[in-house]
């Protein structure tokens, strides 16, 4: 294909930049799945995406520039136009606002001006970091030749200017996330904060890779027999079972590929970052074990653009694990085939959506596919695709030692296993907390340390879930639980607003994040979440069109409309948390 | 076959079968040896019986169900994006595409329930809120047919100004976390005259990907534009939004020919329109075979008081699908000139 140019060159520093990726592309797959990687590395040295260094990127991969544009447009964490060098994106989302995030984006407001302004560092709002533990939450981007960023906790004005302007953050150290810190009765949990994230060796001390060990001794077949028997479900949302998964996968013919999903982006998840950033080698057996047994001969790690502490300890283990010969060509003389490719997102919630994901490595927008055919038959590059969550596929290594009966008797008949919660909002302790499946929310509260004031509502699943109520506290937490109550477990948010808070800015806040992050592709939820939020400005206004009645129907109306015909679950539940707090709760009450 | 068909409107059932089946990618599939195998299903209480491989929207078509489309053509590969031609499939807990979705044995597909109805009317609701469908003819009959009423969302927000959608920033937008009343967003912009021969009225974009799909893989491979943005921001945009004059486009006009809503428009109509001298009913069409080369495409010739004012080509043209190149839709200016 001929491609044709603006006549902007690049600066010798892009191309050197864009040739360095060149030169580490993998030849088994398509160019064009170093486009995001491309773009990543010249956002984080330059500081933007100029249109010279669109150029050469589009030619060296040879994608047309204004296809390399509508992608590098998609991302929040890309910037199409010059700005400054350091920026911090302040999180103002459902757990931070009231925890200090709304007087942070404030007083950085008085410091650097309006956001998005400033020639030297800049600042904007952000979605939820995945780190509300510790809110407020903030990261800092700095670009430049030594480039780096960092997620900071519980972020004030003093150090965050400093930070911006290159002094070293101070960094929790990661039992801060985990109240049960030393209670060993934790499976998922247990190396957590024991073993120095970076050590390959403290890993195998701690009982690493015994299960992969044991895996090669039972045979692929055999593993997938125990998962099966596990009954183990999908940790990412949906609750799918993995051996079903797997199995469908493993029918299809090769080469086939595997995905673990690191977007962790849902509003109050954060989980999956506090494993990585404290035992990221336990992702990586876990990703090797899945590929044995499904057959994949290589893996995505698609981790969330905002984890650059997990993505340091990732790519470090991977480094050791290929030295180590745990990958690559015959995995410690088993004769299995394995690797790893590191890929990170750049701000857009959306590309945890399977399919989107899939768009994502592949170089495109971040834009989901219609489904059938689905990524076990049709995934990624057109090829048979496993896509498991980060706590889904942790869980394997305990199935294939212990026995996938052993693991079903844990937890209820229809939830299995252990399961790791995510406490943040209005409680004394929170952080990520790991327990049977059948534990109530009134007794996980409990462990948390109980309610901070007077409870109002909490939140289940995320800006996608839904609402209970204070009667509701005995709702075992569990994915059929959930949904007798009336939400769903989702990514397991669990978080309680007490009676301080205004639910009305609460629900303003997760419709401005369903608005921000549709990727735009079908028109019920790129219209429709516009709609919905400006329904929901009406009310809180007390300004409806007609009367209140009339907008509550609208909103219903609606509802259903993204429920019933948009493309993906974002739309499908972009409407949820609202539906369910208007039936819930005396807000927006006809007057 | 009259211009409506590309909106899979009235007459589309006359079509031959072949012409519904989208253009596959990539070289062309070996054929099967005929007749292939049939599906049985059910549309609407009624049975149907479709090629194994076509689309539930066949099996309506069939039926002689019109069944509305936005985002799909016969030539181009589905992307199923606008959703109004969702239909309610039995063991499916959202609706489904009809454009896209394969048919299967035994499917139970219903056309115009309840919740069909709703969806199909909530898809051209927000739709028309949102987008200016003055000259959509086709989207104003569904509008009537659905019982469509845009303005239950409001008031109208003021229009962008000049480059101001262009450069909307992914994941940030400035309103949303107060309390103040809102009035309902739009893609209101300035129309983007940068060339002699169309003009690009984004105002009117419903965002069907059409036109991307006719500039890249499905017909012209020259990728002079894409969607740009994400959520309500999302655009067709040249890279950077630099004008078409420094972008890729050799002005095939093959975009212009698969817009919906007429937001790509002949310069030669948006001037007349402009004007108030554009006039349908007193235009002829009629076809002819392109001089300038040996393809042979037909071109409609469009002719309003003995000129020129437009060239389109019909889709079921077998060797092109109804697209051209620059001489054959915009070369007949010295026609004009004589
Ligand atoms: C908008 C949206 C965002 C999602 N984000 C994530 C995510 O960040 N992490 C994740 O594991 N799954 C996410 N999912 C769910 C995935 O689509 C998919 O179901 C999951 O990765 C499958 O893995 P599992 O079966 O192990 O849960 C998301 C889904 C949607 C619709
Ligand atoms: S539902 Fe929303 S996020 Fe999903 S494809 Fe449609 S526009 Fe994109
Ligand atoms: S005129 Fe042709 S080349 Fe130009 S944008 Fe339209 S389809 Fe692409
Ligand atoms: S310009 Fe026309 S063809 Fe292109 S996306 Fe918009 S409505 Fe569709
Ligand atoms: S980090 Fe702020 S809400 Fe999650
Ligand atoms: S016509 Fe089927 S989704 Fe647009």
């Amino acid at each position: 294909m001929d491609l044709h140019f603006t006549s902007e060159q690049a600066t010798p520093q892009e191309q050197a930049i864009v040739d360095a990726q060149v030169a580490r592309m993998r030849g088994d797959i398509p160019q064009r799945s170093y486009l995001l990687p491309v773009l990543i590395a010249i956002q984080q040295r330059v500081g933007w995406i100029s249109p010279g260094g669109l150029n050469y990127a589009s030619n060296v991969l040879g994608v047309p520039p204004a296809d390399v544009y509508g992608v590098a447009d998609f991302y929040a964490l890309l910037s199409t136009k010059a700005q400054a060098l350091n920026v911090a994106h302040i999180c103002d989302d459902i757990a931070c606002a009231n925890r200090g995030g709304a007087a942070l984006c404030a007083a950085m407001e008085a410091a650097l001006g309006p956001a998005g302004a400033g020639e030297a560092t800049t600042w904007h709002h952000s979605p939820c970091l995945g780190l509300c533990e510790h809110a407020p939450a903030a990261l800092v981007a700095r670009a430049g030749e030594t480039a780096s960023s960092m997620l900071l906790p519980r972020a004030t004005t003093g150090p965050l200017l400093a930070i911006l302007a290159g002094a070293e953050p101070v960094r929790l150290p990661i039992e801060t996330s985990l109240p049960q810190f030393g209670d060993a009765s934790l499976k998922l949990l247990r190396r957590i904060g024991h073993v120095d994230p970076f050590s390959l060796t403290d890993y195998e001390r701690s009982g690493g890779f015994a299960a992969l060990r044991r895996a090669f001794e039972m045979g692929a077949d055999a593993v997938m027999r125990e998962v099966e028997a596990s009954k183990l479900a999908g940790r990412g949302g949906a609750a799918f079972p993995a051996g079903a998964k797997w199995r469908s996968v493993l029918a299809n013919p090769g080469p086939r590929y595997l995905v673990c999903n690191a977007d962790e982006s849902e509003p109050g998840t954060f989980k999956d970052r506090a494993v990585m950033e404290g035992d990221p080698y336990a992702v990586i057996e876990a990703m090797i074990l899945a590929a044995f047994t499904t057959g994949c001969e290589l893996g995505f790690l698609y981790l969330r653009g905002e984890y650059p502490l997990a993505h340091q300890y990732l790519s470090y283990a991977i480094e050791q694990c290929r030295a180590q010969d745990w990958l690559g060509a015959n995995i410690q003389g088993s004769g299995f085939l394995f690797d790893i490719e590191l890929r990170s997102g750049a701000g857009a919630y959306i590309c945890g959506e399977e399919t989107a994901m899939l768009n994502s490595i592949e170089g495109y927008r971040g834009e989901p596919r219609n489904k059938p055919p689905f990524p076990t038959q049709v995934g990624l590059f057109g090829k048979p695709t496993v896509i498991n969550n980060v706590e889904t596929l942790i869980n394997i290594p305990g199935i294939v030692l212990e026995g996938g009966a052993a693991y079903a008797a844990i937890g209820t008949e229809r939830s299995t296993g252990t399961k790791l919660y995510c406490v943040s909002g209005d409680v004394s302790r929170p952080g990520v907390y790991e327990a049977a499946f059948g534990i109530t929310l009134r007794e996980l509260l409990t462990l948390a340390g109980g309610v901070v004031g007077n409870l109002q509502a909490v939140l289940l699943g995320g800006a996608a879930g839904g609402f209970v109520t204070p009667e509701q506290l005995d709702t075992p937490l569990t994915f059929e639980g959930c949904r007798t109550a009336g939400a769903t477990l989702g990514s397991a948010v669990v978080m309680p607003f007490n009676d301080q808070t205004d639910l009305r800015q609460v629900l303003l806040r997760i419709a401005a994040f369903f608005r921000d992050e549709s990727c735009g592709q079908c028109v019920p939820c790129r219209v429709g979440v516009v709609r919905q939020q400006e329904l929901l400005q009406r009310l809180s206004a007390s300004a409806p069109i007609g009367d209140v009645a009339s907008e509550r129907a609208l909103l219903k109306e609606l509802g259903q409309a993204m429920r019933d015909a948009s493309i993906c679950a974002l739309g499908h539940t972009a409407s949820s948390a609202a539906e369910s707090a208007l039936s819930k709760f005396a807000i927006f009450q006809p007057r | 076959m009259s211009e409506t068909t590309r909106n899979g409107a009235t007459p589309l059932v006359q079509l031959a079968p072949d012409a519904m089946t989208p253009i596959p990618r990539g070289p062309l599939p070996i054929l099967p040896s005929r007749p292939s195998k049939m599906i049985d299903l059910t549309v609407d209480g009624r049975a149907v019986s479709v090629p194994e491989g076509a689309t539930l929207i066949e099996a309506t078509r069939r039926l002689s169900i019109d069944t509305p489309t936005l985002c799909f053509l016969e030539n181009l590969t589905p992307v199923n994006v606008c959703r109004i031609c969702v239909v309610e499939l039995e063991g499916s807990r959202a609706l489904v595409p009809s454009c896209s979705r394969k048919a299967e044995a035994g499917m139970k597909v219903l056309t115009d329930s309840e919740r069909v109805r709703l969806s199909r009317r909530m898809v051209l609701e927000l739709l028309a809120s949102s987008v200016d469908v003055s000259t959509a003819p086709q989207f104003q009959e569904y509008m009537r047919r659905y019982g469509a009423h845009p303005e239950r969302f409001g008031a109208a927000a003021a229009p962008a100004n000049e480059g101001e959608r262009d450069a909307a920033v992914p994941g940030r937008h400035h309103t949303g976390h107060g309390h103040s009343a809102a009035t309902a967003a739009s893609v209101a912009q300035p129309v983007k005259v940068d060339n002699d021969l169309y003009v690009r009225d984004y105002g009117k974009c419903i965002l069907c990907y059409k036109c991307v799909e006719a500039c890249g893989e499905d017909a012209q491979n020259t990728f002079a534009i894409a969607v740009a943005g994400r959520g309500f921001d999302a655009r067709i945009s040249t890279e950077y939004n630099v004008p078409l004059t420094e972008s890729a486009c050799v002005y095939c006009g093959n975009c212009i020919g698969v817009c919906p809503t007429g937001a790509l428009m002949f310069k030669s109509e948006f001037d007349m329109r402009a004007a108030g001298t554009w006039n349908e009913t007193a235009q002829t069409q009629t076809n002819t075979i392109c001089p300038y080369c040996g393809v042979g495409c037909t071109l409609t010739v469009h002719v309003q008081a003995d000129k020129i004012v437009k060239v389109t080509s019909p889709m079921e043209q077998p060797v092109t699908n109804g697209h051209l190149c620059i001489k054959g839709r915009f070369g007949w200016e010295w026609v004009n000139q004589r």
